[in-house]
């Protein structure tokens, strides 16, 4: 094992409902939707029409900007619905999956290392796997015109209550290889892989093989030393005009599956968590598969907060709604919407801050049963280096943020706009006294640069 | 609790629009808020929030300030009897003091609170948790004798000129509760300096004994530094001046309160520190050997305990809002706190407390530390390979 970069900076959030390590494979839900508006900032094409018959890895939309770039249908079935919003905007793409096992557009099974670098390119795009590389900065689709500066992956993630990759990973380790190998050839020698430091590991480096040492990277460290964005930052930080690309390691293996089965096989492993859901485990899913479906009998009762992604970045989700394409994890935690009678004033030892200014911390080894209330109010910016304390980069967190909101473009530039995503910042909303968005203050600035710089 | 709730409830629907008390909504939000900390719920970005809010940080700067605000009244009183030479007991000094300082803070609440809610419904925002440590700090950096209506003054002054003119807490750029003392240092010296420090309410029966001066130290201590009251006494604040400044140990409680919560910066009240026991040391190598008593001669940890030193390093100079925002930056302007106040101490015997202007001088300064901080970052950053 190489040297460990230690991350001092940074937060665990501990609290209840931590998966148990128990993998339960799910059937497919009655109807499976595909949601463009998971992929940020592609405008969909339809490539189907409402009556046809799908197969499994059959693509349904493709980006207008870059046709090349599309997406497939997770199921066989029928197309029974386009669900459209606002402006016939393209929100979901209804699917009736077969009764039978699912049948799937067939695709040659090849080696990739076998394979050239145009031509790795080319099947991942005809297999339409290309949306699952992604680059930064913005977290786009990466565009495969593009020269990455590095391809990097993280596998391990720090947010609260996240899925355990490296026991996810164990489940299917020739395809993550084949999705790794065919990876390296988009860019050869700069494929980096960050590993959780710590003798426990269960990914060996011998299971990362064709992957030079050197291009082996350990982190240590609280939340957020599992963002990948994070240990950019640390290895290779993008400068202007500079793009990296980065891949979910469950992604990779997806990959991996295009080449060694020949077919588009999306299934993925999702954790159920939080202090809602009566029996946190893992559950094999597709996407696209409705909520219902994994969460109906498992959860309590009460008014709760389903979230898909971890309860720091995941966006807000219904029972309704559909598991998102890049989705690794869903939480439910209950609804804090009632007032509190002096609740600023009480000494609060169920309280959760990273200040001292609730009895608490008194009490560090404690996991917490948080709920969504506010704590408080939007207020102007007052206190000061809260946010220092739970960024491990060298970026000033505070003073980018007001460059943004002066929508200074070379200011931002200068403080590292390039080398941020939202995520990154999501423990500073967290702590922020003020209770300011930060996350969407940073996603308008990168925004604002992307179109605008 | 619930009658509480109830009671809000009921009454919610006059304040809202269309009620018939529409305007005096931000009023009615600050009550209920400070009842009941609202059943918001996140609906952007985390769902989940930590549990500190302004609120809380503020509460937590109260409750530092406490241990200043009772040592002051027991103090107020103490000071008074001595001038008379009688011994009474410490609860008697303590109700004197009680007497004399609980209407100053009334007022200082009453009037500044008053300003901040007809600022909240004129302009339909949301009355700020700031004044609730303004209003604290106003008389506990007064003389006992201030006037009250001084005191209002001072506080409609602090939230007008000091706050609110600039979009209100948050928006500031200097100490409004030091801001109110400059002001009223200025407009009416007769009342802030000299003579001042000590309730000389006649006791029948009693007279002033000869050892009274009225000085504070920091008056002695620019004619001949070996005037001063022992370090010791310094230290436990058994000396005249403001009401909450005397004692250092008090605010040395008050600074363990901020640091440990993490609501105080340490690196601020450190900074402060190492600036003035720097600056106190440079003074003694250059002092002037032939004048003992001069006032370069003080031990620099004499200006660590000399009059107002602690109360501002501890609760004026860590004021988030004014002071430098950036990490590297609170050193410096720390720092320099430290030195200025000792330099105009020292050099400067029109205005013997030093750690006021020097506050305020680098609250003008904190911006532009912060970006010279923030140039060198952005150089360090544009270098790495």
């Amino acid at each position: 094992m190489g040297k460990a970069i230690k991350l001092r900076k940074g937060y665990d959030i501990n609290l209840v409902g931590k998966a148990e390590y128990v993998l339960t494979p799910l059937p497919m839900s009655d109807v499976v939707a595909i949601k463009p508006t998971d992929f940020k900032s592609v405008v969909p094409k339809l490539m189907v029409e409402v009556g046809q018959e799908v197969l499994a890895g059959q693509p349904v939309f493709f980006d207008k900007a870059n046709p090349a770039i599309k997406v497939a249908s997770p199921v066989s079935g029928e197309v029974a619905e386009i669900v459209r919003g606002e402006k016939r905007r393209i929100l979901e793409i209804r699917i009736i999956p077969d009764r039978t096992d699912l049948r799937y557009l067939p695709y040659p099974q090849v080696d990739p290392i076998g394979l050239s670098r145009e031509a790795i390119i080319e099947r991942l795009l005809e297999g339409s796997c290309w949306n699952y590389i992604r680059q930064r900065p913005y977290t786009l689709i990466a565009n495969p015109e593009d020269i990455p500066k590095g391809i990097f992956i993280s596998c391990f993630d720090t947010a609260p209550l996240a899925p355990d990759i490296e026991y996810i990973l164990d489940q299917e380790k020739e395809s993550f290889q084949a999705g790794l190998a065919a990876l390296q050839k988009l860019a050869p020698g700069r494929l980096h892989i960050s590993l959780r430091g710590g003798a426990d590991n269960k990914i060996r480096e011998t299971d990362l093989a064709g992957i030079p040492s050197e291009n082996i990277h350990y982190f240590q460290g609280p939340h957020p030393a599992g963002n990948v964005g994070v240990q950019i930052h640390h290895l290779s930080p993008i400068k202007k005009d500079e793009v990296v690309w980065y891949v979910q390691p469950q992604d990779v293996v997806i990959i991996g599956r295009l080449f060694r089965e020949g077919r588009y096989r999306a299934e993925r492993v999702v954790a159920l968590t939080g202090s809602c859901v009566q029996a946190p485990q893992y559950f094999r899913v597709l996407p696209g598969q409705k909520l219902s479906s994994i969460l109906d009998g498992r959860l309590k009762e009460g008014k709760l907060r389903i979230v898909q992604g971890n309860i720091l970045t995941g966006a807000t989700s219904s029972d309704d709604d559909f598991l998102s394409h890049y989705c690794n994890q869903l939480t439910v935690v209950p609804e804090g919407d009632e007032p509190e009678f002096l609740g600023w004033l009480l000494p609060g030892v169920d309280k959760l801050s990273l200040s001292r200014t609730y009895f608490s911390w008194l009490f560090p080894k404690r996991t917490y049963q948080l709920d969504t209330n506010m704590h408080g109010e939007e207020r102007a910016f007052v206190m000061t280096g809260q946010y220092d304390q739970v960024l491990p980069m060298d970026i000033m967190p505070v003073m980018l943020l007001k460059a943004i909101l002066a929508k200074d473009i070379e200011r931002m530039e200068q403080l590292g706009i390039y080398e941020i995503a939202e995520e990154d910042f999501a423990l500073c909303e967290f702590v922020c006294t003020s209770k300011i968005e930060v996350q969407r203050i940073i996603s308008e600035g990168l925004e604002y640069v992307r179109t605008e710089g | 609790m619930k009658p509480i709730r109830t009671l809000v409830d009921t009454a919610k629907p006059h304040f809202h629009k269309g009620g018939r008390f529409e305007k005096l909504h931000p009023a009615f939000d600050a009550l209920e808020t400070f009842l009941f900390v609202p059943g918001h719920t996140t609906h952007n970005g985390v769902h989940i929030r930590d549990a500190m809010d302004l609120k809380r940080a503020m509460f937590t700067v109260i409750v530092a300030l406490t241990p200043t605000l009772l040592f002051g009244m027991w103090n107020v009183g103490y000071q008074h009897y001595q001038a008379y030479g009688m011994q009474v007991s410490f609860v008697d000094n303590f109700l004197f003091g009680a007497q004399r300082v609980l209407p100053i803070v009334i007022v200082s609440y009453a009037v500044g609170l008053g300003v901040e809610f007809i600022f909240a419904i004129l302009r339909g925002h949301q009355v700020s948790e700031g004044y609730l440590v303004t209003g604290m700090l106003i008389p506990l950096i007064l003389p006992v004798t201030i006037p009250l209506w001084m005191v209002g003054l001072a506080a409609i002054f602090c939230t007008v000129l000091g706050k609110e003119i600039f979009g209100g807490t948050g928006m500031n750029f200097m100490n409004p509760a030091l801001l109110a003392r400059a002001f009223l240092f200025f407009a009416f010296p007769a009342y802030m300096t000299g003579d001042v420090w000590v309730d000389l309410t006649p006791e029948p029966g009693h007279a002033l004994v000869d050892a009274y001066s009225g000085a504070t130290s920091l008056v002695a201590f620019d004619t001949n530094w070996t005037d001063m009251p022992s370090a010791w006494r310094q230290f436990w604040g058994f000396e005249a001046g403001s009401i909450g400044e005397t004692s250092t140990f008090a605010c040395l409680l008050g600074a363990l309160l901020l640091i440990g919560t993490g609501v105080g910066s340490w690196k601020i009240i450190v900074a402060c520190c190492l600036g003035a026991l720097g600056m106190g040391l440079l003074m003694n190598v250059l002092a002037p050997a032939d004048i003992a008593n001069h006032a370069m001669h003080t031990p620099a940890y004499y200006h660590l305990l000399m009059g107002g030193f602690a109360f501002g390093a501890v609760y004026m100079a860590t004021d988030p809002v004014s002071a430098a925002h950036t990490e590297r930056g609170k050193w410096i302007y720390g720092i320099l706190i430290g030195v200025f106040t000792v330099v105009l101490r020292v050099f400067n015997p029109a205005y013997p407390e030093g750690v006021m202007l020097a506050i305020l001088l680098m609250n003008v300064f904190a911006p532009l530390i912060d970006h010279v901080v923030v140039e060198q970052h952005i150089k360090t950053r544009s270098k790495r390979a």
